[in-house]
């Protein structure tokens, strides 16, 4: 970044080339060329910068401003407002929701304050298809300082004393699951980086892999060290093209720059990566079904022992890390280990990335120390409740993570207090819901998504969560008693005990939890046949006020199943029994002479 | 190996380390029910998919329950097999289980040899329990050996081991996901178009009404009902050491004079043996083992060594669909069964002066490829069949008693004549090695015109998958290869195919594990394997108690060329007693 005086940074992440970010890349660059800047500043595509509430996003550096949901014909304005004249265009600036003012650094950005970024550290700031950008920033130092002056073990050391677990769920060390694959001797191990991101709205290792694909090619060098491993295997999701495509760019370039392949930095030490494209399967990302599918079998888990780290790809030790764990590696080794056990709780360290969505402002990716509580990261980060709603309850941990209500609200957010409170950390999807959410409803969708995703090979995950479902469903229609309740419950509890994987020892976790913190609003469709929150439109009743009724016959005639009755100009009614609940009655009468309840 | 101690319901026990808990529980007594588990370890069939769930059992600190079957042993480990957690799980699962069962239980095929219904009434599972009413519904695939109906799978997937693991065929394979998940056939092709051999193995392990048999045992009745018909029957080797079992004696009782008296009183109109048209099969397949043997020895034209048996119909469909390079060596004779039918319907049929669609055919067999082979079309003439029908082991148990037949009351009888003379060779044609060993006795004595120095071949027997052992021939060494088990033929024969470096010189194939003994047509084993040793040892026995064990000097063989077929490899021979096989492209 050393000739250009300025530079233009534009996201390209997935969510705003969606919104046209590259049309915008090339906009700033034949605008600057018009104006005879086109030396003078560089327009980088950068990975996510996070915020994607408001993007595509675009940052001018060296003052820091940042512009937010700019549009491909914003370009020319840009150009010529802020880069010939130096004035900042004002309604292109993100807007203090709270104080109604502009803010031009992003550091002032209630959004980012909080935040602290270690495994996001590059994205967006880098252009993820240069390596020399990501070694500008001291990319593959961490390696070389592995391969040229530590031993493996005492690379292993440094992670373990570092307190790094596991990003994709478990939450097992890092460092001890290296030391484990390290014990065992073989003629060939592998390294594996799981990169099958299942959670339905979690998107941040695919950000890492577009932002930051280096940082896990450095990672995988470093852990093939660390356990003896000449091959690294990139598990990835097909329908992550720019990020499939980021990696393969980064791994010819890591190649020819001599940092993968034989004898790295001219040591003994040698290795190089494969991708494994996956068909998106959500087991996949339970380790020995991702090792299954790698290996071409269906993609099912098989009972652990024997752990990966015995008996893995091809049967040999083979060690399996997220994407986002990987991230944290390099600059683990570079800052060292106690730098990073100084960041976040007792037994949680650094800082973990929440994909923010639902009912929030500030929906995208965040990365905050461990031991931040769910309040700042909704409140102060996510910048509260869409459209000054009354919060209700998140859902951390993704399909499988249980939902918090307003009491967990100062719970610092770590793998222990999140399990304790009947959730999980997962990959760090979290969901907000707020008061028009019903709850039973919200337990409905994420155990069709389990009861879908499950391989259904063992009893309990492919029939336990269907009946789980089917309850759910008599719930939300109104079909259940309260003794279904109760069958839930123990339905639940038996799946969670009994399952052969990760997927459905975890599948009940949003039942039981709304169970537990909103069993009044179950008991209401239960007993009272009523929806609280007015979501389950089994429940609803539509009524048509005879006193305001006029007759029109347009209700009569927008039915689609001829449920309504009546005379011209005379008062119309509904039949109960044939009503199907669709509500065109209600959007059609012009008199507010049907209400819903 | 060193041992681990572990404690189950408070009780001790030391067992071998890399044990599971489930094998340190029956040391002691404590059985722990199962369903999806089965280890018929001398056979390498092991299946430990853990997917049923019905074996949790609860360990000392481990935060969920753990399926006993595949979890190992470790030193202290501290297990409760009975806990209200337990039970409650078990229960519920298989409660699940039945949710998505069809409650057919009463017209299922599978009633009485159910291991899902032993379950629930051990269980004390009584009525619907678990709401919920959708079922997982598949479309049932008849073939005609087997019937799948999978809204009946339980998922434990051993038929997918068997068929992929054991037998290496690979027709079957786990699909879909979630509630959807089936076992089925590439593409869900039905099972004839697939790679499928009909060998049955899915059928001899499926726990539930899944996999079952193709039923002839009604249209047996109908045809010995018509008074037009004259119908006699076949019985294979295997079938008198098993179908004791199904009447309650011990595996390896002989019954044959029982069977054959059953099978009077059934009501058919000859009684017969299929280890007659096994001494005939040796006679052709030995002539043309010497004949091979020549053209091998003085390098001639024309087919050469090694030269393959040909008796099993799994291991011919094997070859068909998945051999193609080495489909010109097996042997050309037909399986013993096909030339029971063939000779039946002109020779027998001759003699009693009746027209062959007159004449019906039923066999009993310890196998369900027996019922394909019958069905291909070869083996008719005008579309009339040579077998018209084939009843398992199974089958006829079921017909027995059915009729209210006294197994235990039943005199001995003999069977009928001519088709019904055999030897100690016909017989031992029932397990692995023995159609070779027959073989062998004869082409002995035709080759060096010397009697036998002895008559049990012992290096030919076992129940190693793959064995090869030499027999020498006065001035030739022939080494001979026998396997068991689709997949140690599969290995066997692709060493051949490869070069054949042990230069092997003829090789016996059966595909079930043991051979016929074990044939997916006998008594379930329900996963004991020591009943498949059993049933060997007994055929053996017959063999022993035989006055004449070499086919050659079989007088009713010796009759059937003089009267009919002049000599092994005649014109007429060609016709009725071989055959020729074809390339097919399966999935």
């Amino acid at each position: 970044m050393s000739n250009f005086k300025m530079h233009m940074l534009v996201c390209g992440g997935t969510g705003c080339i969606s919104a046209e970010s590259e049309l915008i890349v090339s906009n700033l660059q034949s605008e600057l060329e018009a104006v005879g800047m086109g030396d003078q500043v560089q327009v980088l595509k950068t990975g996510c910068f996070g915020f994607c509430e408001k993007g595509p996003v675009v940052k001018v550096l060296p003052d820091n401003t940042f512009y937010v949901e700019v549009k491909p014909a914003d370009a020319a304005e840009l150009v010529k407002e802020h880069i010939v004249k130096g004035r900042k265009v004002e309604r292109l600036l993100y807007m203090d929701p709270d104080k109604k003012e502009r803010v031009a650094d992003s550091k002032n950005m209630d959004f980012y304050k909080k935040q602290m970024r270690i495994a996001l550290r590059n994205c967006g700031f880098i252009d993820p298809d240069k390596v020399e950008e990501y070694i500008a920033r001291d990319g593959y130092h961490a390696l070389g300082m592995a391969v040229t002056s530590m031993t493996p073990q005492e690379v292993i050391n440094v992670i373990k004393e570092s307190g790094l677990r596991g990003r994709g769920g478990g939450g097992f060390p890092t460092g001890l699951k290296w030391e484990f694959a390290s014990k065992y001797d073989a003629d060939q191990k592998y390294v594996v980086c799981n990169a099958d991101e299942g959670d339905p709205g979690a998107f941040m290792d695919r950000s890492i892999l577009e932002g930051d694909p280096h940082s896990i090619i450095e990672a995988m060098a470093i852990c093939g060290y660390a356990i003896g491993a000449s091959k690294g295997q990139v598990y990835i999701r097909a329908e992550y093209p720019l990020a499939i495509k980021r990696l393969e760019k980064g791994i010819q370039d890591a190649r020819e720059a001599g940092l993968l392949g034989e004898n790295i930095m001219g040591t003994d030490f040698s290795f190089d990566i494969e991708l494994s494209f996956g068909a998106g399967a959500f087991v996949c990302g339970e380790e020995t079904a991702l090792i299954h599918s790698m290996e071409g079998e269906r993609g099912e888990p098989t009972t652990k022992p024997p752990f990966p780290a015995e008996s893995g790809y091809w049967g040999k030790p083979t060690n399996v890390n997220n994407v986002e764990t990987l991230a944290n590696i390099p600059i683990i080794l570079l800052k060292g280990s106690a730098w990073f056990a100084g960041i976040g709780t007792e037994k949680s360290k650094g800082t973990k990335v929440f994909a923010l969505a639902g009912k929030i402002n500030n929906v995208g990716l965040i990365e905050v120390p461990m031991g931040t509580t769910l309040r700042e990261v909704i409140y102060d980060i996510g910048g509260g409740i869409k459209n000054g709603k009354k919060f209700k309850a998140v859902q951390t941990g993704g399909p499988s993570g249980g939902c918090l209500t307003e009491k967990d609200l100062d719970t610092p957010i770590d793998f222990d207090n999140l399990i304790a409170k009947g959730s999980m950390m997962g990959s760090g999807g979290m969901i907000v819901m707020d008061e028009d959410d019903c709850m039973p409803a919200v337990a409905k969708f994420y155990l069709e998504f389990t009861e879908e995703e499950s391989c259904g090979k063992c009893t309990p995950c492919r029939i336990g969560t269907k009946r789980l479902s089917e309850l759910l469903e008599m719930v939300t229609e109104g079909k259940a008693e309260v003794k279904h309740l109760d069958e839930m419950k123990r339905l639940s509890r038996v799946i969670k005990d009994t399952a052969l994987c990760g997927l459905g020892q975890t599948a009940p976790n949003p039942v039981l939890s709304t169970l537990d913190a909103f069993y009044d609003e179950y008991l209401a469709h239960v007993q009272d046949k009523k929806c609280p929150a007015g979501q389950c439109t089994h429940l609803m009743t539509y009524t048509i006020d005879p006193e305001a009724c006029v007759g029109c016959t347009a209700c009569r005639r927008v039915c689609p199943v001829e449920a309504i009755t009546g005379e011209v100009k005379k008062p119309h009614v509904i039949d109960q029994d044939k009503c199907i609940k669709c509500g065109a009655c209600y959007d059609k009468c012009k008199f507010n002479a049907i209400s819903v309840n | 190996m060193s041992e681990v101690k572990i404690i189950i319901d408070g009780k001790e026990v030391h067992v071998a380390k890399g044990s599971t808990v489930l094998d340190a529980a029956k040391k002691i007594g404590v059985d722990i029910p199962t369903l999806c588990h089965l280890d018929l370890h001398d056979t390498k069939m092991v299946n430990q998919a853990a997917s049923c769930r019905v074996c949790v059992v609860e360990v000392e600190g481990r935060r969920n329950l753990a399926p006993s079957c595949a979890t190992p042993v470790v030193e202290g480990m501290v297990v409760k097999t009975n806990t209200i957690r337990v039970m409650e799980a078990r229960k519920t699962v298989l409660e699940l289980l039945v949710s998505d069962h069809p409650k057919e239980c009463l017209s299922c095929a599978k009633a009485g040899d159910c291991e899902l219904q032993d379950l629930t009434e051990l269980c004390g599972l009584r009525g619907d329990s678990i709401s919920g009413t959708a079922m997982s519904t598949y479309k049932k695939d008849i073939t005609p050996s087997l019937i799948r109906d999978m809204d009946k799978c339980v998922l434990c997937r051993r038929c997918e081991t068997m068929c992929n693991k054991v037998q290496e065929v690979g027709a079957l394979s786990g699909i879909n996901r979630g509630f959807n998940a089936v076992v089925s056939s590439a593409f869900e092709l039905p099972m004839a178009e697939t790679v499928c051999t009909h060998c049955g193995q899915c059928v001899a392990v499926c726990p539930t009404g899944a996999l079952t048999e193709m039923n002839h045992t009604w249209k047996v009745v109908e045809a010995l009902a018509d008074p037009t018909k004259t119908v006699i029957v076949q019985t294979a080797p295997a079938v008198r050491v098993a179908l004791g079992e199904e009447f309650g004696n011990e595996p390896g009782s002989i019954v044959t004079g029982k069977m054959v008296s059953a099978l009077k009183a059934i009501g058919f109109d000859h009684v017969f043996d299929t280890d007659f048209t096994a001494d005939l099969t040796i006679l052709e397949e030995g002539t043309e083992l010497l004949e091979r043997l020549e053209n091998f020895l003085e390098g001639k034209e024309g087919p050469s060594l090694p030269i393959l048996t040909s008796c099993c119909p799994a291991w011919v469909n094997f070859v068909e669909s998945q051999f193609h390079e080495l489909i010109d060596i097996p042997s050309t004779a037909r399986s013993p069964q096909q030339m029971f039918g063939s000779v039946a319907k002109t020779y027998f049929a001759d003699k009693l002066g009746i027209k062959r669609e007159d004449l019906v055919v039923v066999s009993v067999m310890p196998c369900l490829a027996k019922k394909f082979e019958a069905s291909r079309e070869e083996f008719a003439v005008d579309g009339n069949p040579d077998v018209d029908l084939v009843m398992s082991t199974r089958e006829l148990a079921d017909l027995i008693k059915q009729m209210n037949i006294d197994m235990e009351e039943l005199e001995e009888s003999e069977f009928d004549n001519p088709l019904g003379m055999s030897t100690g060779a016909g017989v031992i044609f029932g397990t692995t090695g023995g159609v070779i060993e027959a073989a062998v006795r004869t082409a002995y004595e035709v080759r060096t015109k010397k009697p036998l120095p002895k008559i049990d071949f012992e290096e030919l027997r076992g129940f190693d998958g793959v064995r090869v052992a030499s027999v020498a021939m006065d001035d030739v060494v022939l080494n001979i290869g026998i396997a068991h088990g689709l997949g140690n033929a599969k290995a066997l024969l692709t060493e051949i195919r490869d070069g054949n470096p042990r230069n092997i010189h003829a090789v016996e194939v059966m595909a079930c594990p043991g051979g016929c003994i074990g044939g997916a047509g006998q008594p379930y084993h329900h996963g004991d394997s020591s009943i498949l040793m059993k049933r060997q040892a007994a055929i053996y026995q017959v063999d022993k108690n035989m006055p004449i064990r070499k086919s050659h000097e079989n007088p009713a063989i010796a009759e059937i060329y003089e009267k009919f077929l002049g000599k092994p490899l005649s014109e007429k021979a060609h016709h009725l007693l071989h055959t020729h096989y074809h390339m097919k492209d399966k999935a």
